[in-house]
């Protein structure tokens, strides 16, 4: 059981990195709680896979330290970190049975044979593995060999934390549901830290307790599935958690008013947003979650171009002077035609600087 | 498809293939078959022998030497080349520079026409002017390979893994490089030492390509002839004579064209049955 601490971390897969641009991982200073469940969530290329090779010390950060309950383990090697993971395929070892893959890394740490045993067949029994369980691993369908690769993590006592790199990639969507409840009960169960990687929102905000949203090298926002939603601290989180993303419009200041062309917004942030723009050039934007967008009586103008019924709501698309705008409205919602005008929930518009929320501080 | 038509004409196109078979397999192959069981004078005269030639050749203690002496040469090339193979695979560099380096330096022995593989080791080793016999018995070894037959047997190994273990090098250099990443780093955290990665990963990974090499280069060493009779022509007496050997010296030096031919038939299907028993046991766990 160990609370993990990522401190200044960066890593360059080049020998000597110059700019910032030549970093996987840019700067990163993160605390994985004791027992927690995370996720890391972004796009491909993003250094998720990187960060866990950290952690797991199959890769040595450039930079930085990383802590396991206050001690240095930068250094440390893999197998002494007491580390667990599963990786995007099933990693098996084919011509072993599934008992021997099970019993594996106990054999490895020359646990006697008797603990093994018992130890092996409680995991079996809570992974639903033991029927066939003297057969060869490598007749077992794909969601059961990745059962054993978590297997092989579970067995162990010494494991400080499971982590898991897009684990479901290959696996059926029906046995999907399956495997991610599965994984949830387990964290319940044997509360080890978990740190889950993956580039699917779903898959993140279901099994996560808190969620790493992960652009360019950088954890851009961490927080509850909610926090994430209601209020994205990057525009790449708007974007990238919700579905659809968040709208994001550019916008002048004049003064101590937000102007989304031409036409004042007001913004939950804008009175500490603006004051911290003073005689900065940054880049300005506003964002609003499709959820926060109503039609109304006076407003924005906007031309109403499609409606797309997704079942439980309405997505429709309308356009202001070529910004297109998304509304999502509840299914049985009148619909304007042609032209209407809509109007931003004020508590959920914030404003952007260079893409981070403005008057918050862009640390990572 | 609903208008199917058939036109016999078709057949036509499968012709050039089936004269181009029958002259190079198949006429061939009857030819054999028709000297195995019958005993000629010239003159295109035939009497028919039934199996009196197999049975000669099957009898023989000529036939039984040779044959000793291939199942020893295939067994001992076997036993040296796939180990030594698979541990030279496994040293060789995975990425960098050194890869293509590497690839063409097992590659060359490979390359090389196997009569000038013979020529060679002959000059090579031969003890008063070739730089091996020469070394060996400066060194006060007694080493004389067109006079002694363990001397011999030493240097056709020699040549033979020296010309064959790139083959084995390279087919499990390829099955080594097409072990994805995520295995070794699985194994490292499961704590796995090097061994047993290489018995419970590398190895099993490794065993098409490695029963490949298996099997060709049983059958290839189970044919050899061109290298070793540059090499020793099968001497020094009949040391080193193996089945080829002995099957040309049959057929080409005593002209006994019948017995020849029934131990080519012979030999034929030692061959065929020896692959299909190793290919057979070698996929029989793939299947479970």
């Amino acid at each position: 059981m160990t609370k993990i601490a990522l401190q200044n971390i960066r890593h360059s897969y080049l020998g000597s990195p110059q700019t910032d641009g030549d970093f996987a991982i840019k700067h990163i200073n993160t605390v994985f709680e004791d027992g927690g469940a995370y996720a890391l969530l972004g796009p491909s290329g993003c250094g998720k896979t990187t960060l866990l090779g950290i952690v797991s010390g199959l890769i040595s950060p450039t930079s930085g330290r990383i802590l396991f309950d206050g001690e240095d383990i930068t250094r440390v090697d893999t197998i002494h970190r007491h580390i667990a993971q599963v990786f995007q395929f099933p990693v098996i070892y084919d011509t072993m049975t599934v008992f021997d893959n099970l019993a594996f890394p106990l054999r490895n740490r020359k646990v006697p044979e008797s603990d093994i045993k018992a130890r092996v067949l409680d995991v079996a029994k809570m992974l639903d593995l033991e029927e066939g369980i003297h057969r060869r691993a490598a007749s077992l369908t794909v969601d059961g060999k990745q059962k054993i690769s978590l297997g092989r993590g579970l067995v162990r006592e010494d494991v400080n934390v499971m982590m898991f790199d897009e684990p479901l990639t290959v696996i059926d969507q029906n046995m999907k549901w399956e495997l991610r409840s599965k994984l949830k009960e387990l964290h319940q169960n044997v509360r080890t830290t978990m740190i889950y990687v993956t580039h699917d929102q779903t898959e993140a905000l279901t099994f996560a307790d808190e969620v790493l949203v992960m652009y360019e090298g950088r954890v851009v926002q961490s927080g509850t599935p909610v926090e994430l939603f209601e209020k994205p601290r990057h525009t790449f989180v708007g974007y990238f958690i919700g579905s659809p993303g968040m709208n994001i419009f550019p916008c002048q200041i004049s003064g101590e008013t937000v102007e989304f062309s031409g036409l004042p917004i007001e913004c939950d942030n804008q009175i500490q947003g603006i004051r911290s723009l003073q005689d900065s050039q940054a880049i300005t934007e506003i964002g609003i979650r499709p959820e926060y967008v109503r039609f109304s009586n006076q407003g924005i103008p906007v031309r109403i171009c499609r409606v797309d019924d997704l079942g439980r709501h309405q997505l429709v698309h309308v356009e202001h002077e070529h910004h297109a705008i998304k509304l999502i409205c509840p299914e049985d919602a009148p619909i304007p035609e042609g032209s209407a005008c809509v109007r931003f929930e004020k508590s959920r518009t914030f404003l952007y600087a260079d893409k981070w929320l403005a008057g918050e501080g862009s640390q990572s | 498809m609903i208008n199917k038509t058939i036109r016999q004409s078709a057949w036509l196109f499968v012709v050039p293939v089936v004269l181009l078979v029958a002259f190079n397999a198949l006429i061939p192959l009857m030819t054999v078959v028709n000297y195995a069981f019958q005993e000629t004078f010239g003159d295109n005269v035939f009497f028919w022998e039934g199996l009196t030639w197999f049975e000669q050749v099957l009898n023989s203690d000529r036939f039984h030497d040779a044959f000793l002496r291939q199942i020893m040469f295939t067994s001992i090339i076997l036993l040296i080349e796939v180990p030594l193979g698979i541990a030279i695979a496994l040293s060789m560099p995975r990425k960098g520079p050194w890869v293509s380096v590497c690839l063409v330096l097992m590659a060359l022995p490979l390359l090389i026409p196997w009569n000038v593989v013979g020529a060679m080791w002959n000059i090579f080793a031969l003890p008063d002017i070739g730089l091996l016999g020469y070394s060996l018995n400066s060194m006060g070894i007694d080493y004389n390979f067109t006079q002694q037959p363990i001397s011999a047997w030493a240097t056709m190994i020699l040549m033979d893994v020296w010309h064959w273990t790139s083959l084995v090098v390279l087919l499990a250099y390829a099955g080594l490089t097409a072990i994805p990443e995520a295995y070794y780093q699985a194994a490292r955290i499961d704590g796995a030492s090097k061994w047993a990665v290489f018995k419970w990963i590398q190895l099993p990974k490794m065993k098409r390509v490695l029963t490949i090499a298996i099997l060709l280069r049983f059958m290839d060493s189970f044919m050899i002839y061109t290298e070793l009779i540059v090499l020793t022509g099968g001497g020094p007496g009949n040391s080193t004579t193996l089945l080829s050997i002995d099957l040309v010296k049959l057929a080409l030096g005593q002209f006994d064209l019948g017995p020849a031919a029934a131990m080519s038939l012979i030999y034929f299907f030692i061959v065929l049955l020896i692959c299909w028993v190793f290919y057979t046991l070698m996929m029989k766990n793939e299947k479970q």
